[in-house]
Formats: C-alpha cells, sequence, structure tokens
C-alpha cells in the first residue's frame, strides 16, 4: 500500500536494539539508518541474526529493548502503520500451496482491497513480470524452487509497497534467476522504494547495495558502502572483509 | 470504508481460500464426515438394542422397538459429533497454515488480525452444515423420525451452528497454541471425549455419583438437551439459556485467546 513518504524521513532507523531468544542474545545494542530510496545490505554468518533483525523491522517479532522506526512509526507502538508500508520476502516460502500461481497473487491483491479488474490485471502483470505465465494455473505445490521464490517475491509487490524486506532472497536459485532477481532490485530502486535485505551472498551486496552492513556477534561490526568496506579491510573483494572482520570477532 | 467494512472484506477474501483449499483436498471433508457417520451405525446396530431396552421409558419413543428408541436418542448426539469432528479439524488445518509461512505473510499485512481465523471458522461452518445434511440424511435412512416444527428444525440448526462457532474458536485457539500439525491434532482429542461424559449417549443421571454430576453440569448436556427438544417439538426450556450462554462465553473467551496465539505463533 503505497503512502505518501514524508521527505526526509529514513525509512528505517534503528537505535540500541537488543532482542534474545530465552537467555541467547541474538541482537546487543544495533543501530543503523537506511534512508529512503536505497538498498541496504546486512551480511553475517549463519545464525547472526539476519532473520531476527527483519523479523523486529516487519514487526513480525517484539525486539526486548532500543527502538526501530520503519517509515517513520515506531514498530511495536504503530505496527499497523508500518505494515501499510512494507513488503516482506521471509527466507522461508510463504505462499500457498494449495493455490495456482495465480490465485496466490489474487489473494494478496485483494488483501489489499485493489479493485476486482485491476487485481485480476495486476496478477497478470506480476505473472510475466516473473515468468510464470505458463505456470500461472497450476498449484504452487507443483512449482520448482525457484519458481516459488519468484512467486514469493510477486506476491510481496502485489500492493506496490515502499519498502521491501528481502530476506536471503537468491539463496538457492541459479546464476541466471539471481541475476534476474538483482535486475528486480534494480527496478524497484528506480521506482524509489527503498530495500533491505540479507544476503550470504557478498558479490550480491557488491552489486546492489548503497550500504553494507556487517552483522557479527549481535552487532555491526562494519558498515558503509561496499568500496569503503573493501579499503577498510585492505582486500580485494568483499569476501576478503567478510572473512577478516568476522574472523576478528571470532577471536575477540 | 471503515475498520469494520474491511475486516469483512478481509474475511471474506479468507473464507474464499479455505474454501478453495477444502475443494481441492477433498478426502479430509469426506473423512471428517464419515467418522461420525460410522459412530450412528455402530451405535445403531451394535449396541443399539442393548442401550434402547436400558432407556427410562418416558425417553424412548415408546415403538416398542429398543433399537428404534435408541436411534432415536442417539441422532442428536452423533449431530453433536460431526460438529465437533469439523472443528477439530480446523484444529489441523490452522497449525498447518502456520507452520508453512504463510501465516507471517498474513502476520506482516495491514489487515484485521482476526481475519485469516474467521476464514477457518466461517469455512469450517460449511463443513459442519454438510456434514450435519449428510448425517441426518443416513439418520432418516435409517429409520428416524422428528416430530419437529419449522421453529423446532431452526433452532435445531441454531443450536448445532452456535456450538460448532465456538468449538471451532476452541479448536483455532488449540491449533495455534500447539505449535506443530502434529500436536494439534491431538489437543482438541478430549472434545471428542466429552460428549460420551455428557447425556449424548445415555442419560446423565444413570452414571454413578460425581460421573452424573459433571454430566449433568457439563457445557454439552444442555447442548444435546435443547438439541433433542428442538427435534422432538418440545420446549427446551432453561436448557437452551445454559446451552446459548456456555457457547457464547466459550466463543468469546476462545476468539481472544486464538487471536493472541496467532499473533505469536511462530514458523516453526
Ligand atoms: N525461534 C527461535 N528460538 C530460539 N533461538 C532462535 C530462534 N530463532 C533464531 N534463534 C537463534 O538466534 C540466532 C540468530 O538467528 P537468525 O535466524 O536471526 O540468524 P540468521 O543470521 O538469519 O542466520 P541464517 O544465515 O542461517 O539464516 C541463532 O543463534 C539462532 O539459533
Ligand atoms: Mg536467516
Amino acid at each position: 500500500m503505497t503512502t505518501p513518504d514524508t521527505p526526509g524521513t529514513p525509512a528505517i532507523e534503528v537505535a540500541g536494539l537488543t532482542s534474545s531468544y530465552g537467555d541467547q542474545p541474538v541482537l546487543r545494542g544495533l543501530d543503523l539508518t537506511v534512508p529512503a530510496g536505497t538498498v541496504y545490505a546486512l551480511l553475517g554468518p549463519n545464525g547472526a541474526g539476519k532473520t531476527t533483525m527483519v523479523r523486529i523491522l516487519s514487526t513480525l517479532l517484539g525486539a526486548d529493548g532500543g527502538t526501530a522506526r520503519v517509515a517513520g512509526h515506531d514498530v511495536r507502538a504503530e505496527a499497523d502503520a508500518v505494515r501499510r508500508s512494507i513488503g516482506v520476502t521471509g527466507q522461508f516460502s510463504a505462499i500457498d500451496e494449495l493455490l495456482t500461481g495465480r490465485e496466490n497473487l489474487r489473494l494478496m491483491a485483494d488483501l489489499a482491497h485493489l479493485p476486482r479488474t485491476e487485481a485480476a490485471a495486476r496478477a497478470t502483470e506480476l505473472l510475466s513480470r516473473f515468468g510464470l505465465e505458463d505456470a500461472a494455473d497450476r498449484r504452487a505445490a507443483t512449482y520448482s524452487g525457484g519458481m516459488k521464490r519468484r512467486l514469493d517475491l510477486a506476491m510481496t509487490l502485489v500492493a506496490r509497497p515502499r519498502l521491501i524486506f528481502l530476506d536471503e532472497p537468491t539463496t538457492g536459485l541459479d546464476p541466471r534467476s539471481r541475476r534476474d532477481l538483482w535486475q528486480v532490485v534494480r527496478e524497484l530502486l528506480a521506482d524509489g522504494v527503498t530495500v533491505f535485505l540479507t544476503t550470504q551472498y557478498l558479490e550480491e551486496a557488491d552489486q546492489l547495495a548503497d550500504t553494507v552492513g556487517l552483522l557479527d556477534g549481535g552487532r555491526l561490526v562494519a558498515e558503509g558502502t561496499p568500496a569503503e568496506l573493501k579499503a577498510l579491510a585492505g582486500g580485494e573483494t568483499l569476501d576478503d572483509v567478510f572473512l577478516a572482520l568476522t574472523g576478528m570477532e571470532q577471536n575477540r | 470504508m471503515s475498520t469494520m467494512t474491511y475486516a469483512v472484506r478481509d474475511s471474506t477474501t479468507m473464507v474464499r481460500r479455505n474454501l478453495k483449499h477444502l475443494l481441492r483436498y477433498p478426502s479430509l471433508t469426506v473423512t471428517v464426515i464419515a467418522m461420525p457417520v460410522v459412530f450412528l451405525l455402530l451405535f445403531t446396530y451394535v449396541f443399539g438394542g442393548t442401550m434402547g431396552a436400558g432407556l427410562p421409558g418416558d425417553l424412548g419413543s415408546a415403538s416398542g422397538d429398543p433399537r428404534a428408541d435408541y436411534l432415536h436418542y442417539l441422532t442428536p448426539a452423533i449431530l453433536v459429533m460431526t460438529v465437533v469432528a469439523v472443528a477439530q479439524s480446523t484444529a489441523i488445518l490452522i497449525a498447518k497454515d502456520a507452520t508453512e509461512g504463510i501465516i507471517d505473510r498474513f502476520r506482516t499485512l495491514p489487515i484485521a488480525r482476526s481475519a485469516p481465523l474467521t476464514g477457518h471458522a466461517l469455512a469450517a461452518m460449511v463443513q459442519t452444515v454438510l456434514g450435519v445434511v449428510v448425517v441426518l440424511a443416513v439418520a432418516l435412512a435409517l429409520g428416524y423420525r422428528s416430530d419437529a416444527s419449522v421453529a423446532g428444525w431452526a433452532g435445531a440448526v441454531g443450536t448445532l451452528l452456535l456450538m460448532g462457532w465456538a468449538v471451532t474458536w476452541l479448536c483455532l485457539a488449540l491449533g495455534l497454541a500447539s505449535g506443530s500439525v502434529e500436536a494439534a491434532s491431538n489437543a482438541p482429542m478430549p472434545l471428542i471425549l466429552l460428549p460420551f461424559l455428557s447425556s449424548a449417549f445415555v442419560p446423565a443421571d444413570s452414571m454413578p455419583g460425581p460421573l452424573g454430576w459433571f454430566a449433568e453440569h457439563q457445557p454439552f448436556t444442555p447442548v444435546i438437551e435443547t438439541l433433542r427438544a428442538c427435534l422432538d417439538g418440545t420446549g427446551p426450556g432453561s436448557d437452551a439459556w445454559w446451552a446459548v450462554a456456555w457457547c457464547v462465553a466459550i466463543s468469546a473467551v476462545c476468539f481472544a485467546w486464538a487471536v493472541r496465539a496467532f499473533g505469536r505463533a511462530r514458523n516453526g
């Protein structure tokens, strides 16, 4: 759902965010700001807390401490206002496998309260944009992993959110689908959409992100443009940065 | 549009989704409805002769045939079991939703929190009507006859739906709180047993001391007695008030519980 962006309001503002599962701390005082209309890539090893971060910012999980504002609204106190501005593609598939691809998109369009004809048109448009026309009227259960992933993302875009969370959007995709997805992210950016993504692939962050944050041990251990991070670790690639910085953290 | 209008619209969208599921997975509905039909046959033909002979005189329809008398006593009980069986399957469906990640998607949408649950509840009502029609048809084929007037039938259907609404919300809450599909299929087990400890299959006052007291006072007894009275064309009296009060109270508490559990349910 589109909401007028207040100029100057960051898309995401996080200060001192802490979170834990039981007595195991996951996030230990995290600060970050994502300006509207940019791509932020959150990088980190398995278990670093990337998904936890996305779940907090998308109102699925309450934080223990600190504040998080998304699209200018507090994620806890104004969850519904946040939900009106965001679209979320989680790490794990969130499609209805008993419905067809088209029906999944229609479901999202109906829940976004699009008028009937517009809903049908939007579903058709997204099916072709994600190369799912041929499978449109087959049950999603019969889709391949990559097709499910694309349908999942298409469902997120139905309501034209201004801020999109993508949790490891290209994990399990072949190189070609990965490039297609990068193209989708670039198109979203061209439309002024803000994208917050998590990834294991450093190349992906390098390709897409305006800002990269490296999450390890519950804190951001480095943050900057891909070029700044490479300079920081004195390495050629973000891989060097990743290994240098997350390694440091382990030897602490 | 107002919040209320949106809530209704979102619930309608969700019912459509759930009904599609039922159509694409018809074996579930068939299994759910087959169970009470088997109970009806079992209780009529295997236990019916003995049970009917044991019914106090005023409870039989005085047909002179114990089996027919017991079928008459039993039919409302089987209708109640049908409603419970449908509700129980709803616990499994919502738990399945919760483990498949789609619930997380719904929870990030600006829709009424209750809409996905209301979708399940209303779809369960459609299944309930279907189940009640099938079970009644089988009962009629076996020789069940009712003296109910139009008002009596309306009362019977109303009682069944109201009870269905209450146990469905209970099952939705149990299904969400249980955390896995396996646990969700076991959680409502007591609901299937509870009618046996009511006046469903034998009169409550035929049970020993504390059991009889429990049977007398648990929610299924006024519901079944109301149903029986409606179908027999007699007035249900205070049982109807108890039935309505129980159902409204259970619906309200379980609705709040289910919506809360839905807010917390996590992709497992
Ligand atoms: N439901 C949960 N209960 C208990 N601990 C959890 C739960 N979810 C996550 N954790 C723990 O929190 C930590 C962070 O998990 P999270 O899923 O956020 O990591 P991640 O960075 O997304 O990892 P990955 O790259 O493997 O997806 C991990 O140590 C994980 O074991
Ligand atoms: Mg993750």
